[in-house]
């Protein structure tokens, strides 16, 4: 017998349609074609929260304006006494008041200062505003500085991201060990922050008798030596120049073949750097990197060009992670771990194996449990069971949703409260054949008498499942949207594709009269 | 096949004195564990370290817990084997902030020279991130209920969904008290799977919630207690079914899921075996309890299928031409 097509069949046909093409990348991991993306979970890899230390941010702009000015007036011979400064405010004296109106005009065009002028005593802080703008800035500036530098790792595809207000969102897969993943973490957090300073030549030789107050008394800084922490290095605070006029480093390696890594300067860095190895010909350059010296030679000559090195004792491995650091730039902030979720490759493996036998198991219990109960209405709901799971697929392919592990317990459980709605649907059917109505009516009727409460429980699963993705995080996220496309999914399998399927075989049914193997149940 | 025979009508509201019975007395049990034992928060919203190690072979755990006794940052932590003897975590209510060295690397290095391991799985959640992933959870959860509330009392009556509230917070009660009892820590799955479970046990009580409606407005004259015995056993097949289904894949899920989603797939089986009991015996009572009139109800369905009638009448001679 001819059955009809009706165009609930013909929609439910497409939907299949579009559920196993879509699919087939994701299943078949092909070459070409939209693919659901693994969550860090099931295919390993890190993921990390950062918080910015903005008030580091703040200080190491104090600084910069103190570095600045200091430079502006030895070369413009302005006789500045006692520059020093704390974590909010700079303070010199000007000797002479002649001076006034040359300094004054130079701090009126840095940004966002507030100066103050007392007699000879003159004071800078920061505006408010300013302060406000540069924490925002050091939290972009961070974000940009870790997107550089983990481009360059060569890892695919690192997320970078802002996650609320002062957040660092960084998400890395593919790393393989707890070494590799440390070293991600080494290059991420490095400050990379270069400084030249000069050596205090006058009392250098006293710097092991000296605590921290009695060198910052003389505007000195004890640093320790990078490749022993015990001997000390007595520089001046304040830096000649900082990483900021940093264009380029990269690896090299000196006559003993051992790494060490070039860099050059902007011109105005390269002009500061080569007035002020003209005047301490016969001094001590100490080369400062993240508050550690690497190195202290004499000054020969005076250096132009604007290029030097930083030799220390590293492998090439960190000296190439060191010289990205560089490159990227310094972070203006410190970031700090306030999250992180790591997930080695093995364990994400492990994850797939067994949240899929449980996925097959939960199938294939379901289904046979439907035949048995159901009989043909059991088949046509198991249909609309595997059309489901290719359509949650699909979907999930198509917007490159993200499958976690929680994800992958969603579609499970979809497993399991799919057939609801056709449980539902058959249940009304059964209802009415034992009324006596034609198997015309209970089809039609069943559908009908169905369908207010197969959208009213869906509706609220729905709810729950929306308020759970506005408020999970990560791998809960997941979830929420597996159990949503699944539901979503269900309503149009069980409404539009059985329905349409016994819409097709009505005919057959009525001639048969067999219900016990149309519906499982007596008459 | 068939469960139930469908001449017959069950005396549910007949037994509801003793399933009220039960059920205060499964929460009594619950709110007495909660409040002597208390939750056993995780690392997700206490803030804390795991880290979870597998060896080659099976974990000396003594040796690991001497070594780790030699570093300030691992006191009070504990471990446990997890899944197998070769696998374990360990547990630390510290955390680090550093990002260059963690107190994963920091166990790492610690156990140097326990054997052949390989650290698979490190989770750090400071205490900021924690009480935010807290308070997150607990919006959830309300918001979850508000907005189903509104929904409910919008498609039924406000009894309806006072009704079907007081079933989700038996059952998530419950569940909360289960794992209680079992010691389970709760992390963001446990919470994603009591949401869940305000879901599902709803759609429970909604498809007999559904036949009640139905079953006012096809009689008014009956008594309440009748049309919810009817509806109940109408849909106790469907509620069964799924229930069964479901609990099927949850326990594939329970079985081989892995350790890591034991406890959402626990949280879970709970759920589904007290949501599917208080959609039956709960929420409906509690429809009696409030004062439901079905007459009342009645009229009021009525006056909306007139007005909807009449939209549809007007509509009609709209469509034709005849105003």
């Amino acid at each position: 017998m001819r059955m009809k097509l009706n165009y609930r069949i013909v929609i439910f046909a497409f939907a299949i349609a579009f559920g196993i093409l879509f699919s087939a990348p994701s299943i078949f991991q092909t070459q070409d074609g939209k693919k659901v993306t693994l969550g860090l979970d099931l295919q390993g890899g890190l993921h990390m929260l950062l918080g910015v230390k903005t008030e580091e941010a703040v200080k190491s702009r104090i600084k910069s304006i103190a570095a600045s000015i200091k430079h502006f007036s030895e070369r413009k011979d302005i006789l500045v006494d006692s520059l020093k400064f704390d974590e909010s405010a700079i303070d010199f004296i000007l000797l002479d008041s002649d001076d006034t109106k040359a300094i004054t005009d130079y701090l009126a065009e840095i940004e966002g200062t507030i100066v103050s002028v007392n007699a000879e005593n003159i004071s800078i802080t920061l505006s408010d505003e300013e302060i406000v703008r540069t924490e925002k800035q050091a939290i972009s500036q961070a974000i940009e500085t870790i997107r550089n530098r983990l481009d360059q790792f060569g890892l695919a595809e690192p997320v970078v991201a802002r996650q609320g207000q002062e957040k660092i969102l960084v998400q890395l897969a593919g790393i393989k060990t707890q070494e590799e993943e440390q070293r991600a973490r080494e290059l991420i957090s490095r400050a990379a922050k270069l400084e030249l300073m000069a050596v205090d030549e006058d009392r250098a030789a006293r710097v092991y008798n000296m605590s921290d107050s009695d060198a910052a008394a003389y505007g000195d800084v004890i640093l320790d030596d990078v490749e022993n922490p015990a001997v000390k290095h007595l520089v001046r605070k304040i830096p000649i120049l900082d990483g900021g006029m940093l264009t380029d480093a990269h690896v090299g390696f000196d006559q003993n073949n051992r790494p060490l890594i070039n860099f050059s300067l902007n011109a105005e860095g390269a002009e500061i750097f080569g007035d002020f190895t003209g005047r301490s010909v016969g001094k001590h350059l100490a080369v400062v990197l993240d508050g550690k010296v690497y190195s202290a030679p004499v000054i020969n000559e005076r250096i132009g060009g604007g290029s030097g090195q930083i030799s220390g004792d590293y492998t090439v491995m960190e000296a190439k992670d060191l010289a990205i650091a560089l490159r990227s730039g310094s972070l203006l902030a410190p970031v700090y771990m306030m999250e992180k979720r790591s997930v080695g490759p093995s364990l994400g493996a492990d994850s797939i194996k067994a949240s899929l036998i449980a996925l097959v198991g939960g199938f294939i219990l379901v289904i046979i449990f439907m035949v048995i109960y159901y009989r043909v209405a059991g088949i046509i709901a198991n249909i609309a069971l595997v059309a489901n799971l290719f359509i949650i697929l699909a979907v999930m392919s198509l917007f490159g949703a993200t499958l976690t592990l929680p994800g992958m317990a969603g579609i499970v459980l979809t497993v399991g409260m799919a057939v609801d709605a056709n449980v539902i649907i058959s249940e009304r059917i059964r209802e009415l054949i034992y009324q006596g109505v034609s198997i015309h009516k209970a089809i039609e009727d069943g559908y009908a008498n169905a369908m207010r409460a197969i959208l009213d429980a869906n509706i609220t699963t729905l709810i729950a499942a929306v308020v759970l993705y506005a408020y999970g995080t990560g791998a809960i996220k997941g979830f929420a949207i597996t159990i949503s496309i699944g539901i979503l999914a269900s309503m149009l399998t069980a409404i539009l594709g059985t329905h349409g399927i016994y819409e097709m075989l009505e005919k057959r049914i009525q001639n048969s009269k067999n219900n016990r193997l149309w519906f499982g149940i007596k008459g | 096949m068939e469960f139930f025979k469908y001449t017959k009508t069950f005396n549910f509201m007949g037994r509801s004195k003793l399933a009220m019975f039960v059920s205060i007395a499964l929460l009594l049990a619950s709110y007495t564990l909660l409040a002597t034992k208390g939750l056993n928060y995780g690392v997700d919203f206490a803030g804390g370290t795991i880290v979870q190690v597998q060896y080659k072979s099976e974990a000396p755990i003594d040796d690991m817990r001497n070594r780790l006794k030699t570093n300030e940052i691992f006191s009070g932590s504990s471990i446990t084997e997890f899944g197998s003897k070769e696998e374990v975590v360990i547990r630390m209510k510290t955390s680090t902030a550093s990002v260059t060295v963690d107190v994963g690397d920091m166990t790492r290095e610690a156990l140097k020279g326990t054997g052949e391991f390989e650290i698979r799985r490190v989770d750090i959640v400071g205490p900021k991130v924690g009480s935010e992933l807290k308070e997150k959870g607990i919006m959830s959860l309300i918001l979850a209920v508000i907005g189903i509330l509104i929904y409910v009392a919008f498609r039924f009556e406000w009894r309806f969904a006072v009704a079907s509230i007081v079933a989700l917070v038996h059952d998530v009660s419950i569940a909360l008290g289960a794992i209680t009892l079992v010691g389970l820590d709760v992390n963001l799955d446990v919470l994603a799977a009591l949401l869940t479970i305000l879901g599902y046990s709803l759609n429970d009580t909604i498809i007999v919630f559904d036949r009640i409606r139905e079953g006012v407005v096809s009689g008014r004259n009956r008594g309440l207690s009748d049309i919810i015995d009817e509806s109940v056993t109408r849909t106790l097949a469907r509620t069964t079914l799924t229930s069964l289904t479901t609990f099927f894949v949850v326990f594939t899920l329970f079985i081989y899921g892995g350790e890591i989603i034991h406890a959402f797939a626990f949280t879970l089986l709970v759920g589904v075996v007290v949501g599917t009991y208080s959609s039956v015996f709960v929420a409906s009572p509690i429809l009696l309890a409030f004062g439901f009139d079905v007459k009342n109800y009645h009229v009021k369905l009525a006056a909306k299928a007139k007005r909807e009638a009449d939209k549809q009448k007007m509509r009609d001679q709209f469509e034709s031409g005849v105003m």
